[in-house]
C-alpha cells in the first residue's frame, strides 16, 4: 500500500477500523493492532468510542505537544490528558476549555448543558462569594480607616451569617 | 467434592465484614428474583449519575490521603440520608476479590470499582435497589437498579436521592458545562441510563445487526450482559444512552423510553412471527436447552447463560409454567463465576467452576417440568 492509514493513536499502521455514529456525524478512528488491544476494541465492555476520539482528536491537533497548557489548580497537564483522556481536577475545564469545545459538539447532544442544577450548592458558593468580598472590604474599609463603611460591612456579615448558618 | 480454599485475608477488613456481605447478598431483596423482572423482556432498569465535589481533584489524580477525604466526606454524607438508612458500606480494602466478584455479578459495584485502589468504597440501600460508589473514575457513582421496565420512576428516585445528597456536598458544577466529571464524555446531567433486555427472537431472526447499528445512530449504546456481543451471552442486551450533554435529564430519559418500547414491540413481533412460521424450530431450541441444562455435566457461564435465557423464553411463551420464572432468574444470578465459588465454599478454577455449575442446574431444575406448548402441531410444510 503507498499510503497507509495510520494509527490515530501512534501512528503506526493502522488495521483496525472503527466507525460510529453520534449526531447524524461520522466519527472514524484509525488504529494498529496493538492500540486496538490496548483500548480494548475487542472487549465491547471496556470500550468506548468516545474516549477514543477525544486521543484521536488531540493527537491530531498537533503543534500544541510540548509545553501545553498545564492547570494552575492541579498541575494537570495537555499530555496527561493526551495520555488518559480524563481531567485532573473540576478547574481543569477551564484551563482546558479552548481545546475541549471544539471536541464537545462530535461527543454530545449540544455544547451546553440544559439540564439540572445543584441549586443548594450554588446558593452556597455565591453566599461564600459575597462574605469573601464583604471581608475584604471591611479590611480594607478598617486600613483606610472608613470606620462607618467597616461598621456597615460588619452588620451585613453578621446577617448572612445568622440567615445562613454554616456559610 | 471440595476444592482448595483461601485463607488469605484483606487487609482493613473488620470483624462484621464477613456477615454484611452475607446478609446482603442472601437477603431476598439481594437475590436475583427480586433484581430481575418478572414479566418478559425487560429484565431490569437502571439510572446512574457522576458526581464529583468541587474541592477535590478527580479520583484519577487524588493523592492517597485526598482520596481518603473524600471517601470519609462522601461516606458520611450518603449514609446520612433517609433513602439509605440501614444501608451497608463497605471499603474495597476490606474485601476478598471473591466478595467483590459477588458484588459485581450482582450489578452492585462495577468492574471498575473493584480494581481500585485505596480510599475506595460502595455504599448500598438495605434493598440493594440503590448503591452508591465512591471514588470510582468520578467521586460519586450513584445508581438505582429495578426490576422490569419502569425507566422513570427509577430516574424519580435516581433523582432524589442527588437533590438530598446535594444539600450537603459541594458538587463541581459548571454553569456552561453542567455537572463536572473527570471524563467529559459524561460532562453536563452526568446521566446514564440504561435497560437489560432480553431479545432471543431479535437475535434468531438475525435482526440484532441492523437495531444496533439503528440504535448507534440515535446515539444509543448497546452492549452484552456482561460486555459479551453476540448470540453467547444469552441474547440479553444493555441499552443505553451515550450522550449526556446538551439535553435535560427528562429528555434523555424520554427518548430512551420510547426506543425501548419500540425494540419491545419488535421483539413481540419477531416472537410472534417465529411462532407462526417456524414454532418446531424454535420449540426445539428450548427443548434442547432444558434436556442439556437437566444433564450437561460441564458448563461454561456463557453457555449456562445461554441456555437459561431459553429456558426464560419458554416462561414467556408458556412452555413452562409462570411460577418457574423466579427460579430460573435466581439461577441466572447463581450460575455466575464468583457466585458458584461462594455456594460451594471454594476457590474453584474456570474447569472445576464448570463442573461445579452443571451440578447446580442439574439439582436446581431436577424437578422442573418438561416442556409443553400449546402451539400445537406444525403445519406440514416446516416439520421437516
Amino acid at each position: 500500500m503507498a499510503n497507509p492509514i495510520k494509527c490515530s493513536l501512534c501512528g503506526k499502521p493502522a488495521t483496525v477500523h472503527l466507525t460510529q455514529i453520534i449526531n447524524n456525524k461520522i466519527h472514524k478512528v484509525d488504529l494498529c493492532e496493538e492500540c486496538a488491544k490496548a483500548k480494548g476494541v475487542t472487549d465491547p465492555a471496556g470500550f468506548s468510542l468516545a474516549d477514543l476520539l477525544i486521543k484521536g482528536a488531540l493527537n491530531n491537533g498537533g503543534t500544541e505537544t510540548e509545553g501545553g497548557l498545564v492547570c494552575p489548580t492541579c498541575g494537570f497537564t495537555q499530555q496527561d490528558f493526551k495520555k488518559v483522556g480524563r481531567f485532573g481536577c473540576p478547574d481543569c475545564y477551564k484551563t482546558f476549555r479552548p481545546i475541549l469545545l471544539p471536541m464537545l459538539g462530535g461527543m454530545h447532544k449540544g455544547p451546553a448543558h440544559i439540564g439540572k442544577v445543584p441549586r443548594h450548592a450554588l446558593d452556597r458558593r455565591s453566599i461564600y462569594e459575597r462574605l469573601t468580598k464583604l471581608e475584604m472590604e471591611l479590611d480594607l474599609a478598617i486600613k483606610t480607616e472608613r470606620y462607618e463603611d467597616a461598621a456597615r460591612y460588619r452588620d451585613e456579615i453578621r446577617q448572612i451569617k445568622q440567615a445562613a448558618p454554616g456559610a | 467434592m471440595k476444592f482448595a480454599k483461601s485463607n488469605k485475608q484483606p487487609q482493613g477488613r473488620s470483624a462484621d465484614t464477613e456477615a454484611r456481605i452475607a446478609t446482603l447478598l442472601d437477603s431476598s431483596a439481594g437475590s436475583g428474583e427480586s433484581i430481575l423482572g418478572t414479566g418478559p423482556i425487560v429484565l431490569m432498569t437502571r439510572v446512574r449519575l457522576a458526581r464529583n465535589l468541587s474541592r477535590f481533584p478527580f479520583t484519577g489524580w487524588a493523592k492517597e490521603a485526598q482520596r481518603s477525604d473524600i471517601l470519609a466526606e462522601c461516606t458520611d454524607a450518603v449514609r446520612g440520608l433517609p433513602q439509605m438508612k440501614k444501608a451497608t458500606a463497605f471499603t474495597m480494602e476490606e474485601l476478598s476479590d471473591q466478595e467483590k466478584q459477588l458484588l459485581v455479578e450482582r450489578h452492585l459495584i462495577s468492574r471498575e470499582l473493584s480494581a481500585s485502589k485505596a480510599g475506595s468504597g460502595v455504599v448500598i440501600s438495605r434493598d440493594c435497589s440503590c448503591s452508591i460508589m465512591v471514588n470510582e473514575e468520578d467521586h460519586l457513582r450513584m445508581q438505582v437498579i429495578k426490576p422490569g421496565f419502569q425507566l422513570k420512576r427509577v430516574w424519580k428516585t435516581m433523582n432524589a436521592v442527588d437533590s438530598a445528597l446535594e444539600e450537603k456536598l459541594d458538587y463541581a458544577f459548571d454553569t456552561e458545562l453542567g455537572y463536572l466529571t473527570a471524563c467529559p464524555t459524561n460532562l453536563g446531567t452526568g446521566l446514564r441510563a440504561s435497560a437489560m433486555m432480553h431479545l432471543p427472537a431479535l437475535v434468531i431472526t438475525g435482526q440484532m445487526d441492523k437495531i444496533v447499528r439503528a440504535l448507534n445512530q440515535l446515539g444509543l449504546v448497546v452492549r452484552g450482559l456482561h460486555g459479551e456481543g453476540t448470540d453467547a451471552s444469552g441474547s440479553i442486551f444493555q441499552i443505553s444512552n451515550q450522550t449526556t450533554l446538551g439535553e435535560t435529564e427528562e429528555a434523555i430519559i424520554e427518548r430512551l423510553h420510547n426506543v425501548l418500547t419500540t425494540i419491545f414491540r419488535q421483539e413481540v413481533n419477531a416472537r410472534e412471527k417465529l411462532l407462526e412460521a417456524e414454532p418446531v424450530k424454535l420449540f426445539d431450541k428450548i427443548g434442547r436447552a432444558y434436556g442439556l441444562l437437566q444433564n450437561a455435566r460441564l458448563l461454561t457461564s456463557a453457555e449456562a447463560l445461554n441456555l437459561l435465557s431459553l429456558l426464560r423464553l419458554g416462561i414467556d411463551l408458556g412452555g413452562f409454567p409462570e411460577d418457574r420464572r423466579v427460579i430460573t432468574n435466581r439461577l441466572l444470578i447463581l450460575s455466575q463465576p464468583a457466585h458458584i465459588q461462594r455456594a460451594t465454599d471454594t476457590e474453584a478454577d474456570p474447569a472445576q467452576r464448570d463442573m461445579l455449575r452443571a451440578e447446580l442446574l442439574r439439582q436446581a431444575l431436577a424437578d422442573f417440568p418438561r416442556p409443553e406448548f400449546k402451539h400445537g402441531a406444525p403445519p406440514p410444510e416446516s416439520s421437516n
